[in-house]
């Protein structure tokens, strides 16, 4: 490493020590090693990972489903062992040989780990932390796109080929490579430990996050609140960062982001009844199975009061997954970064996995609860008998699937960066007034209002009018802005489309 | 106490998290979705993965109770206590009490640690405030304490509690909630809530600026 | 031991609890003492849940009276963050010993 020349006293820079130093080494080795391959064959590696993963999930999906019929069609009943087996190898070989599958020798070896809940959980943990880490990775790559063409360039262009998809990997070996940096005043334990206590709630999240009426770790009867005080919980890290960083700015990011997280919990937590109350379940996954019925059937339709409730819902979670119009906790014009000021390389990767984690889980309850899960707009009523494997996919690609959830969730993160890059940011005080004096009365409107909805009109025709009404309402608006984006996307290939200045007056 | 103790002891505050992840798989869900629909859960699972799940939980509540006794800097007390309500939180899913366990989680780590903390910031005039006690009344204090835990714990261990022999396992129902705090429970449900609203005016007009 | 009953619970329970006792004589932070208060309320609620769990004849009683000690201890912490705050504007100081000026 080449050292400067200079007047002042330097200190070496830190190594990492432990099984930190272990990791930076191998992330350094994979880089060295992926980049002449990857800048051969960025588009063939692009399209073989996305194709890959698709098979991946596929075959754990068949394979899984396979031992679950050999395990019901025993009489011993369902393969639900955490230390044991309920079925042995000659069971299984006996299934495969009476449905003439070959090799069965070897097969039922194969199959047979697979009936233990503890594997299946294993497997469902690494599947889940791949997710994890796989959305706040494009999800940044994303941003920085948006960003790049709201303000008329292109983003990121260079790694990987295609738009610089790999983007955000060389991003994160950069940052596993940094030095690790500790302010010599700062309390040297919290800050070590505080992106942790923000980094693990948001991927405690994941666990009951329904991706699919099957596509769910734990099917929990409390699942919505869980995921709420996970979300709520991640604060703490953020308040203990800033604290122990013992800087000014970071304190005052830190009591920011505490104070805007309890003030929108409230309005938050309060239109979040709305849909409960109308599903009468804190289950995710049978308020999604709730709305199977097609577009008309989404929750945020039912009545104008779901409809206002979806709304502010929105906009309460900006606040509480700290993204613009609500960013002051990072407020980079004021604060320089907020709370994690001092925050460099692993650790200040951390808290943005965090933080783009919670952008997520923030649009998958909008979409779980308000519109319509992992249900397109056709009613998943009509979906083929799944009697082969065409119409399984067809089914997927149709009705519902794990699929389309994340895709509905993209677009709402999508329009967090939209605002993000398209507001300006508001007041502290402006935050806490419109907290306490607009959201939380519109709040506590909309679940009396819909309370008295249920009660009064449920079920008649007026209800059902205004919710065709509103349905028609939002498909016209949704459509009209995408052809406005076509239009402009066509005719000025730039993003911000007819109003473009060409050309600037008087030039 | 030594440095590396110490480190030792913070160490645990994340794995107490951490332990969520271990311990939902035991009993915080029920993958079957006909169960669920009941939101009661039929059965735990026992055995060694249940007890090594204590064990864990049990260590993690007792080491960050153990340095929040020990620490000196409030702050640090406040991640601590994170600690101990966390562990707590992930008992109360080993109890099959999901309801509570989430509730503890939301309005304990999430509401009342940040009042906490909220609190030490607003009234500590150096981030590292400290207040000395005596080494007379920490032995004191100490004595008393252990005088006091032995005779609970001897209470505790001898005592012929009346259990339920055929062992029935009662699980949280949110349906079994809401009935019970509408009947049952409704005149301590309305009193709390009317003296919730009487601490948030309370609060707001104690906390108030001149 | 590898059989986990109702007394297991219950030794945690008491030992979180005395800590908590021991927090609120030891510290002089009016804070930390209200640490401490949190910690002897915890203590109390695996009481309530664990016997709920072991010998609760198929009632919640014992968690819906662990769901408002949950409730109350809420509200007893931000009026004691209120008090500290208050007491911290009085006397400049969150030292409970100072807070005897109306003493004779």
């Amino acid at each position: 490493m080449t050292q400067f020349s200079v007047p002042w006293k330097q200190s070496p820079p830190l190594e990492y020590r432990g099984p930190a130093r272990g990791i930076v080494a191998l992330a350094r080795m994979v880089y060295t090693m992926a980049t002449p391959i990857v800048s051969r064959f960025p588009g063939p590696i692009l399209l073989g990972a996305i194709i890959g993963g698709t098979l991946l999930v596929w075959a754990h999906w068949m394979l899984f489903g396979f031992v679950e019929t050999i395990a019901a069609s025993d009489v011993n009943g369902a393969a639900h062992s955490v230390w044991g087996q309920t079925l042995t190898t000659a069971e299984i070989g006996a299934y495969l040989d009476a449905h003439s599958i070959v090799a069965s020798g070897i097969l039922k070896y194969l199959l047979w780990p697979l009936q233990l809940e503890l594997l299946r959980d294993l497997v469902g943990l690494g599947a889940i932390f791949g997710l994890f880490n796989l959305i706040p990775v494009y999800a940044i790559w994303w941003e920085r796109k948006v960003a790049g063409r709201i303000q008329s360039r292109m983003g990121p262009m260079r790694v990987g080929g295609w738009h610089g998809w790999a983007q955000s990997f060389a991003d994160g070996v950069k940052l596993v490579g940094k030095e690790d940096l500790v302010p010599e005043q700062a309390d040297a334990m919290l800050f070590r430990v505080a992106p942790y206590l923000a980094f693990v709630p948001s991927l405690l999240a994941f666990l009951c996050l329904p991706l699919g009426s099957y596509w769910v770790f734990r099917n929990v009867d409390v699942a919505l609140i869980f995921i709420i005080a996970m979300v709520g919980v991640e604060v703490v890290g953020v308040i203990v960062a800033g604290w122990a960083s013992n800087n000014k700015w970071s304190v005052y990011g830190a009591m920011r982001e505490a104070c805007q997280m309890v003030s929108y919990e409230i309005p938050m937590t309060t239109v979040l009844l709305i849909p409960i109350m109308t599903a009468g379940t804190l289950n995710m996954v049978q308020i999604g199975d709730m709305q199977t019925g097609g577009w008309f059937s989404w929750n945020a339709f039912h009545n104008p009061f779901t409809f206002i409730a979806f709304i502010t819902y929105y906009i309460a979670s900006l606040a509480n997954c700290k993204r613009a119009p609500f960013d002051l906790p990072e407020s980079e014009s004021e604060l320089v970064a907020g709370f994690h000021t001092e925050y460099s390389g692993f650790r200040w990767a951390l808290f943005f996995f965090a933080e783009y984690a919670a952008m997520f889980v923030v649009s998958a309850l909008a979409v779980t609860l308000f519109l319509g899960a992992w249900h397109t707009p056709i009613p998943a009523t009509w979906a083929f008998e799944e009697d082969s494997i065409v119409k399984i996919f067809l089914n997927g690609v149709l009705f519902s699937s794990p699929f389309w959830f994340i895709f509905k969730c993209f677009i709402f993160i999508y329009i967090q960066l939209w605002i993000r890059w398209t507001l300006p940011r508001i007041r502290i005080d402006q935050v806490l007034y419109s907290c306490v004096q607009v959201m939380f009365p519109i709040a506590c409107v909309a679940l009396v209002g819909h309370a008295v909805w249920m009660v009064l009109l449920d079920g008649t025709v007026f209800s059902d009018i205004i919710r065709w009404i509103l349905g028609l309402l939002t498909a016209a608006v949704t459509f009209g802005f995408l052809s406005v984006a076509a239009f402009g996307y066509r005719n000025g290939r730039q993003m911000v489309g007819y109003l473009a200045v060409k050309q600037l007056p008087g030039a | 106490m030594t440095l590396r103790l110490k480190k030792i002891l913070l160490l645990m505050t994340p794995l107490a998290i951490a332990m969520f992840i271990a311990a939902a798989p035991v009993h915080a869900a029920d993958t079957d979705l006909s169960l669920s629909d009941q939101g009661i859960q039929t059965s735990a699972d026992g055995g060694l993965l249940e007890a090594l799940m204590f064990y864990a939980c049990a260590g993690v509540i007792l080491a960050s109770g153990l340095a929040i006794c020990l620490s000196k800097n409030i702050v640090r007390m406040a991640v601590y206590l994170f600690g101990t309500l966390a562990a707590v939180a992930l008992m109360y899913f080993l109890l099959l009490a999901n309801f509570i366990g989430v509730i503890q989680l939301i309005v304990y780590a999430g509401g009342t640690l940040i009042l906490l903390i909220f609190g030490v910031m607003l009234t500590s005039k150096s981030p590292w405030a400290k207040f000395e006690v005596k080494r007379s009344e920490l032995i004191a204090a100490g004595v008393v304490c252990a005088l006091f835990a032995g005779m609970l714990l001897f209470v505790v261990v001898n005592a012929e509690w009346p259990l339920e022999t055929d062992a029935v396992v009662v699980g949280s129902s949110m349906t079994q909630f809401g009935t019970g705090l509408l009947t049952n429970y409704l005149v301590p449900f309305e009193a709390i809530s009317v003296l919730l609203l009487v601490v948030m005016i309370g609060a707001a007009y104690m906390a108030r600026q001149e | 031991m590898f059989e986990i009953g109702l007394t297991h619970y219950l030794v945690v329970a008491t030992l979180l609890f005395v800590m908590g006792i021991f927090v609120m004589i030891t510290k002089r932070n009016a804070i930390g003492i209200l640490i401490g208060v949190e910690m002897v309320l915890n203590g109390a609620n695996i009481n309530l849940v664990a016997f709920n769990r072991y010998n609760g004849m198929g009632n919640i009683d014992g968690q819906i009276v662990s769901l408002f000690v949950i409730v109350l201890a809420a509200a007893e912490a931000a009026l004691a963050v209120a008090i500290c705050m208050n007491f911290y504007k009085n006397l400049n100081t969150v030292d409970v010993d100072h807070g005897d000026t109306l003493a004779g």
